[in-house]
């Protein structure tokens, strides 16, 4: 039986070798989430945003770039037989979870390395709050990723994969996005970054993100039988 | 993440009962029954000819023996691995040949190729060693570095017979092995996919003269999935 890690290593390769050669999630997420701040920042008339606003502005603006990675993971399996591949290998399938989740968690971090710049040039006055931010950011995305892969995993075999996909995993995410929102409040306040909770809500973000990591790693074999 | 540690499949396993062994074996789709009472013995190294018409049920036949597909009824054993209890043994030691490559487009003949010899946890030099050898044997060696979308039907179906056979399995499943090849290609294909010491092999071909020769037993099906009485 193959190594749990070389197959881990392998998908993962696999997947950042085809998005970097013919890049399709990256930069459409990043399109959206650009775009989005441009609407936001004309529709709300403000120059500048802090506190709850620009929390939420922002983790909305990186929950709706995510899905359209979280839509796209698994096309690649159901359309050329990558299912099949890693079924018929001699590998743990849980390998196949963790390397999805792996991707899509690089996704998100290269998503943010060039739209949270621009969303500190179109809202903040200052630029304080990335570096604490920056914990927020990572541990969000490690929830989003395994959530996002868990549903998509299961919504790709659907033909309202693009509509079951998000119905199913925005109420998932809700706690996340809870979370992550209200750590990212104090941060992101008038007068520079607070800390008012912040341990609090970051402790949650850990929890959410080891729950369904747990529950990917148990339910994902289950989820490739026929 | 780390290893996880199965019981290896003892040498010589399933050697004295027979490579394959089918009965009463049965698959529903919904209200629909695709395979029925179908019971065959095959010995290790023979090659059993699956044919029927669209819709007898011979590819279902072929998923259910390659593990991809749970049998509903009947018991069945490949290489004394019981289906589906002991599938996680009996992955890795089969060559599927199915209707779609198992080829990611993006990615080329090469990178494929490695990609899968990876998931069968091939030895990386000993891999490149026998993905060249594999990509000289079906005439892909100046080829195998283009996009799998940049080459056509013919060449992919070259490709998923180097991915078929490159972790040397012992039973081959192939669902119209020679679908889009050119007669240079089916020589080819012949070579690598053709019978060999020990390696048990199920066929299924729209072309019994093709195959009959090669053939040591016949499963005829019919539309409904039940074999045709002899």
């Amino acid at each position: 039986m193959t190594s749990s890690r070389t197959a881990f290593k392998a998908i993962l390769a696999k997947d950042l070798r085809g998005e970097l050669r013919t890049p399709q999630s990256l930069p459409a997420m990043a399109l959206f989430a650009v775009t989005t701040f441009v609407v936001f920042r004309f529709g709300l008339d403000r120059t500048s945003l802090s506190g709850s606003l620009a929390s939420g502005v922002l983790w909305a603006t990186l929950l709706f770039a995510a899905l359209l990675g979280v839509n796209r993971l698994f096309v690649a399996e159901r359309e050329e037989g990558g299912f099949d591949a890693v079924r018929l290998a001699p590998i743990d399938r849980s390998a196949l979870f963790a390397a999805k989740a792996a991707a899509l968690f690089a996704y998100l971090l290269a998503l943010e390395l060039v739209v949270v710049p621009v969303f500190a040039i179109f809202f903040l006055d200052s630029a304080a709050a990335l570096g604490p931010l920056v914990a927020v950011l990572v541990l969000a995305d490690l929830g989003l990723a395994a959530t996002g892969t868990l549903i998509s995993s299961m919504a790709v075999h659907s033909r309202a994969r693009d509509l079951l996909g998000p119905l199913v995993l925005l109420p998932l995410v809700v706690p996340l996005m809870i979370a992550a929102t209200g750590a990212s409040e104090p941060l992101l306040a008038v007068g520079g970054p607070g800390y008012h909770r912040f341990g609090s809500w970051l402790a949650v973000l850990c929890l959410y993100d080891l729950v369904f990591l747990l529950v990917g790693y148990a339910v994902f074999d289950f989820l490739l039988e026929d | 993440m780390g290893t996880v540690r199965i019981p290896a499949v003892e040498p010589g396993q399933g050697r004295d009962e027979p490579a394959l062994s089918l009965a009463g074996l049965r698959r529903d789709f919904g209200e629909r029954t695709a395979l029925a009472d179908v019971d065959v013995e095959l010995a290790s190294g023979q090659t059993l000819l699956v044919l029927g018409p669209n819709g007898a049920g011979k590819t279902t036949l072929l998923r259910i023996l390659a593990t991809l597909l749970r049998p509903s009824g009947g018991t069945a054993r490949a290489l004394g691995c019981a289906l589906p209890g002991e599938t996680w043994k009996l992955r890795g030691r089969i060559g599927f040949l199915g209707h779609e490559p198992l080829l990611y487009r993006d990615l080329s003949g090469r990178e494929n190729l490695r990609f899968h010899a990876r998931l069968h946890g091939l030895d990386r030099q000993a891999a490149e060693a026998r993905i060249e050898g594999l990509l000289a044997a079906v005439g892909m060696g100046r080829r195998a570095d283009e996009r799998v979308a940049e080459l056509s039907a013919g060449m992919r179906q070259r490709l998923a017979i180097c991915r078929c056979v490159l972790h040397e399995p012992e039973l081959l499943l192939l669902d119209e092995p020679d679908s889009n090849l050119d007669a240079e290609g089916r020589e080819r294909a012949r070579a690598l996919l053709g019978p060999a010491e020990g390696r048990t092999r199920v066929i299924v071909s729209h072309d019994p003269e093709r195959y009959e020769r090669e053939a040591d037993r016949t499963l005829r099906l019919e539309a409904g999935g039940r074999p045709v009485a002899a």
